[in-house]
């Protein structure tokens, strides 16, 4: 009995430890969100669809996986944005995000 | 025509990201694990302090590796360097790191991010807290700063006072060690603090422990002269940071963060 609980702790420790390892920033979604947008998209912010707060593409969580990124809001932990790259295409679902405000590119100096 | 276009408003951005081929045209050894890459990018459009490249390597048989490493130059500077750190179990970081000479070439797309940027004008403190390899990025931030403090009125200099937090594992670990104390002595509006956290020459009378609330206290200014803060390096050392900072009071809209992941080999 006292095995098994160790055992079934060390897998969810190993499973937290696996989470915080591919856990990065928004901002590491960068080079495959400038694939499908031509404006930086981790500048511009989004409205999480689960909870309604709104905060820089950046500053969302990262879970990088194989072939994609899954982006999570740090309030809520609702799935904002998944981006998956295959070799025939690049995939977006932003059912997540209810709004993602772009900034305006400063005029040139 | 032209009219119109311009009562429509400024365009979003410049353009797409391309790929570019870029050549070695020095590599400086920074630590035993850790070199500086410096490129010569045919048409690069310049970048921002903190942004980051890909950079694609492909193999004979056409297998692609692709990472992201952060720039370590100036935007003032004409060439664009990395500093890559070797890790034992890298895919990429061991061919940057060993087998990379000058005159070779590699793809790289880039300035890529516009989140974990700064832009030196004066206004309010900044602190910049790293680890390991995220002071790359932080780096970029300290030179585009010495490089608008060289042109910039007595005025400006003091109202662009900045600190960085630097833990290290030992002192041959510490990156860049010779131009920050370099930097700093020159400097009076920089302060450079480190901490190393497994091995210290005897005589060492800075920090010996990893980053905690207690350091941080001691090294940032007090939440209500709110600094911007840039935390880089490993996810744990990320997270506990930015806790700890909100704990002390800082605003959390004001801390930005770039995790390079547990090993320093980002996505």
């Amino acid at each position: 009995m006292n095995d098994r609980t160790n055992a079934s702790e060390e897998r969810a420790a190993g499973a937290e430890r696996v989470a915080d390892a591919l856990r990065l920033d928004g901002n590491a979604a960068a080079g495959l969100l400038s694939e499908i947008f031509v404006p930086d998209v981790t500048a511009a912010r989004a409205t999480c669809a689960h909870c309604g707060v709104d905060r820089p593409v950046g500053a969302l969580l990262l879970y990088a996986h194989g072939m994609g990124v899954v982006v999570r809001c740090p309030s809520c932990d609702g799935v904002v944005l998944r981006a998956t790259r295959t070799s025939a295409r690049v995939w977006l679902d932003l059912t997540g995000a209810t709004r993602i405000g772009i900034p305006i590119a400063a005029p040139p100096a | 025509m032209s009219d119109a276009t311009a009562t429509v408003g400024r365009p979003l951005a410049a353009r797409p990201i391309a790929w570019r081929l870029a050549t070695v045209v020095d590599v400086v050894p920074e630590t035993p694990w850790a070199r500086t890459l410096v490129f010569d990018v045919p048409g690069w459009p310049g970048h921002r302090a903190g942004q980051h490249v890909d950079v694609r390597l492909t193999a004979e048989d056409g297998y692609q590796a692709q990472r992201s490493y952060s720039i370590a130059s100036a935007p003032e500077e004409a060439r664009i360097a990395l500093t890559v750190e070797r890790l034992e179990d890298g895919e990429v970081s061991p061919y940057l790191t060993g087998e990379l000479r000058v005159g070779d070439r590699l793809e790289l797309r880039g300035p890529i991010g516009g989140y974990f940027v700064w832009e030196a004008a004066p206004g309010a403190p900044l602190l910049l807290v790293g680890g390991g390899s995220g002071i790359v990025p932080l780096m970029a931030m300290v030179r585009h700063r010495a490089a608008a403090l060289a042109t910039a009125s007595v005025a400006a200099r003091h109202g662009m006072p900045a600190r960085l937090l630097y833990s290290a594992r030992g002192w041959d670990e510490v990156i860049y060690r010779d131009e920050l104390a370099r930097l700093s002595d020159g400097d009076p509006t920089l302060e450079v603090a480190l901490t190393l956290t497994r091995e210290s020459p005897q005589a060492w009378t800075g920090f010996r422990r990893r980053i905690d609330r207690m350091m941080l206290a001691e090294v940032a200014w007090p939440p209500p002269e709110r600094p911007l803060i840039y935390v880089c390096g490993p996810t744990p050392l990320v997270e506990s940071v930015a806790s700890a900072l909100v704990e002390l009071g800082h605003d959390p809209s004001r801390v930005k963060t770039e995790r390079f992941g547990p090993t320093g080999e980002r996505a």
